[in-house]
């Protein structure tokens, strides 16, 4: 059903438009991509906090804005905390109906702002946050972040002492919380992803969306492969599309033709370009431990 | 109506009374009982208000920001260490122009830990570009909540209540609660203007400013706290028009004929005023003056005050290591602009950090020092402290 090279029909992607095409990503970044999708699926109204990211400067310096909805900008760690605030006086004001977003990277979410975040998923606020991880501080020029994978390089874990840890899980940390929705996604798959940013906005209560967001720049690909390389990452089992409801149903939506060996999607990447083939195969078990905990959920509920 | 309230209930109904829409607060001694007052007051549907429970003072400062964003009236309280975490979004809600109103009850900072009153929380606070509010009693307390949303809202600036820990938060007073309809008549509902998150008007707000746009963003907060001199002015006198309690940015107590004044703040000023009577009547010729704001700083009216005085003794409940006490920093600054022979000479004493006592004695200390020293030992002056 899913594979590396096949092509979707456009047919179905809603024609809004809420992101416009002058802004000042990197040539081939995912992130872009993915907030003119999101939004798409999401529809209007819809109002969207950005902290501190690589979205603080994509979007253009004042006073332009390449966004078509209203955007407060907010300080690194306080994603949730003010996606709280807005929906509260949203309430107040009457204005139950308008979708209260956050746009957050991995560092936003996996590090400065998990407190903030798991507050207001504690407290289930009726917000939707998205993280978009590109796995580690990109727009500060690729530092180590808690969501950067074993292995990789980046300018605070150089080639000869790279990241050890595994990435943090954040899905699971979040399903913790039992949270209405949580889902992950990727712009290489658009209708899956349209789809989940729907069903998001149909939901009450805290939902949570984690976007694998290639980043050509720090991955060390070439701009064109952003896509086929994020499509690996869901293939190989890397970075896996599901969607858990009330931290009870889950539901891989999906299913790979053919699991294709992690080995290729690291090999496409300079960041992982020092790895032994020792260490490959070592990364071949740790996806497929993790995935087959997941698996045994998909099966517990289909 | 009169009740006896503490200050903190003080604070909790002149939030309540302002028709507060959303609170996000956490925890902390010794501001716990406004939260606490507030969530029974929402609870027992006395206020119609969101409450926001958030993780920490970071968060709620977030959360006001983000609520005042979306266009309703917000508050919060906190004191010393909550404070302190608070510091980025201080400065935020500035740069944001969010009209956010905070109480602060003045507690002294970690380490070692006290939750006694001392200001050095909120004079830390001073480059935030928060208003700050001072207050002497429980009544003040609860008049400056209600003055501190309409000075706040009109110039689209955050504005802090401050009241000292225990001596005011829990501390009892018989005070005046205004009517309602009289405070809504005063303080008329928020208007955010077209400055919120109009989801039908999709606008950036805290863009990225490139050094051609930043610095004019910077002085738009600097020409707002310099009106801000005058619409407390005219606050206060609406609020005295109407409630029949006048407040000033800089009050005098028998110091219009005084050789020395005593400069204080807080709850200092109303054991002042009984220290100022027994030494009147013992023949000193000493006055005092007692400021209600540190920012914006009220440089004029203060030249206007001590212009001429012999001798000045500032208490500054607070420190700033490496210098001096704040109160003294910005008094020496602002009455150097007079000729030399209208100078006082400046005394700055450091007194009561970490709750210890400033007595009528403690006053009567400084004033003696004052009195006896042609000048000052050092630039600051260290009462009642065992130097160990």
């Amino acid at each position: 059903m899913y594979s590396l090279n096949q092509r979707f029909n456009n047919q179905d992607i809603p024609e809004d438009e809420f992101m416009a095409s002058g802004n000042s990503a990197c040539a081939g970044c995912a992130a872009s991509l993915s907030m003119g999708l999101a939004l798409k699926g999401l529809g209007k109204p819809t109002v969207l906090v950005i902290p501190a990211c690589c979205f603080t400067i994509i979007p253009g310096a004042w006073p332009l804005t390449a966004l078509d909805v209203p955007v407060f900008q907010a300080a690194f760690e306080t994603t949730g905390s003010t996606l709280s605030g807005i929906k509260a006086a949203y309430r107040k004001r009457g204005m139950d109906d308008v979708c209260v977003v956050g746009w957050a990277g991995d560092g936003g979410t996996f590090d400065i702002g998990i407190q903030a975040l798991s507050a207001t998923a504690e407290r289930n606020d009726d917000v939707v946050y998205v993280c978009y991880d590109n796995e580690a501080y990109m727009n500060t020029g690729i530092q180590r972040s808690g969501g950067t994978p074993m292995g990789a390089w980046t300018t605070t874990t150089p080639v000869k002492d790279p990241k050890s840890e595994p990435k943090k899980d954040i899905d699971e940390i979040m399903i913790a919380h039992r949270i209405p929705y949580l889902a992950t996604a990727t712009a290489a798959y658009p209708h899956d992803m349209i789809a989940k940013f729907k069903k998001a906005r149909s939901i009450k209560g805290t939902r949570f969306i984690h976007l694998l967001s290639a980043c050509p720049t720090g991955w060390r690909v070439p701009e064109n492969l952003s896509i086929e390389v994020m499509r690996l990452a869901v293939l190989s089992n890397i970075f896996p599309l599901f969607e858990v409801e009330n931290a009870e149903i889950f539901r891989q939506t999906v299913i790979p033709d053919e699991v294709i060996p992690v080995e290729r999607y690291l090999r496409l990447q300079g960041r992982f370009r020092h790895l032994t083939d020792e260490a490959v195969k070592e990364y071949q078990k740790m996806v497929d431990d993790r995935f087959e905990r997941l698996r045994k959920r998909f099966e517990i509920t289909e | 109506m009169r009740k006896v309230l503490t200050g903190n209930q003080a604070v909790a109904y002149g939030a309540m009374l302002s028709d507060v829409q959303v609170v996000a607060a956490y925890p902390i001694t010794p501001q716990t009982t406004i939260i606490e007052e507030l969530a029974d007051m929402q609870a027992e549907g006395l206020a119609d208000l969101d409450y926001i429970r958030v993780e920490s003072e970071h968060s709620a400062m977030a959360a006001c920001i983000g609520a005042s964003m979306g266009g309703v009236r917000t508050f919060t309280a906190t004191c010393g260490q909550g404070l302190f975490l608070m510091h980025e979004m201080l400065h935020y809600a500035t740069g944001a122009r969010t009209p956010v109103v905070l109480a602060n009850v003045n507690r002294a900072i970690a380490a070692p830990w006290s939750i006694w009153s001392d200001q050095t929380d909120s004079v830390s606070q001073r480059e935030t570009g928060w208003i700050q509010l001072y207050c002497e009693g429980n009544q003040e307390v609860l008049d400056t909540t209600i003055m501190a949303f309409k000075i706040a809202e009109s110039l689209r600036l955050p504005a802090m209540v401050i009241l000292d820990a225990f001596f005011l938060s829990h501390t009892s007073e018989p005070i005046e609660i205004p009517d309602i309809e009289a405070v809504r008549d005063f303080l008329p509902p928020y208007d955010p203007g077209d400055l919120w998150l109009d989801p039908d008007n999709p606008r950036t707000f805290g863009s990225l400013c490139m050094p051609d746009t930043y610095m004019e963003f910077r002085w738009q907060i600097q020409r707002d706290m310099e009106r801000a001199k005058q619409v407390i002015d005219e606050v206060q006198d609406d609020f005295g028009r109407v409630f029949g309690r006048n407040y000033r940015q800089v009050e005098g107590y028998r110091s219009d004929d005084a050789d020395v004044v005593m400069v204080v703040s807080g709850t200092v000023a109303s054991t002042g005023r009984d220290a100022i009577d027994f030494l009147r009547a013992r023949g000193e010729g000493v006055g005092m003056v007692k400021i209600k704001t540190l920012r914006p700083f009220p440089r004029q009216e203060l030249v206007a005050a001590l212009r001429g005085k012999k001798k000045v003794a500032v208490i500054d409940r607070n420190f700033s290591p490496g210098a001096t006490g704040v109160w003294a920093q910005e008094i020496r600054s602002a009455l150097y602009e007079l000729p030399e022979d209208e100078r006082p000479i400046i005394y700055g004493y450091i007194a009561g950090l970490g709750g210890r006592d400033i007595s009528i004695k403690t006053i009567e200390e400084i004033y003696q020092k004052t009195r006896e020293a042609d000048q000052p030992d050092d630039v600051d002056i260290w009462i009642g402290v065992n130097y160990v």
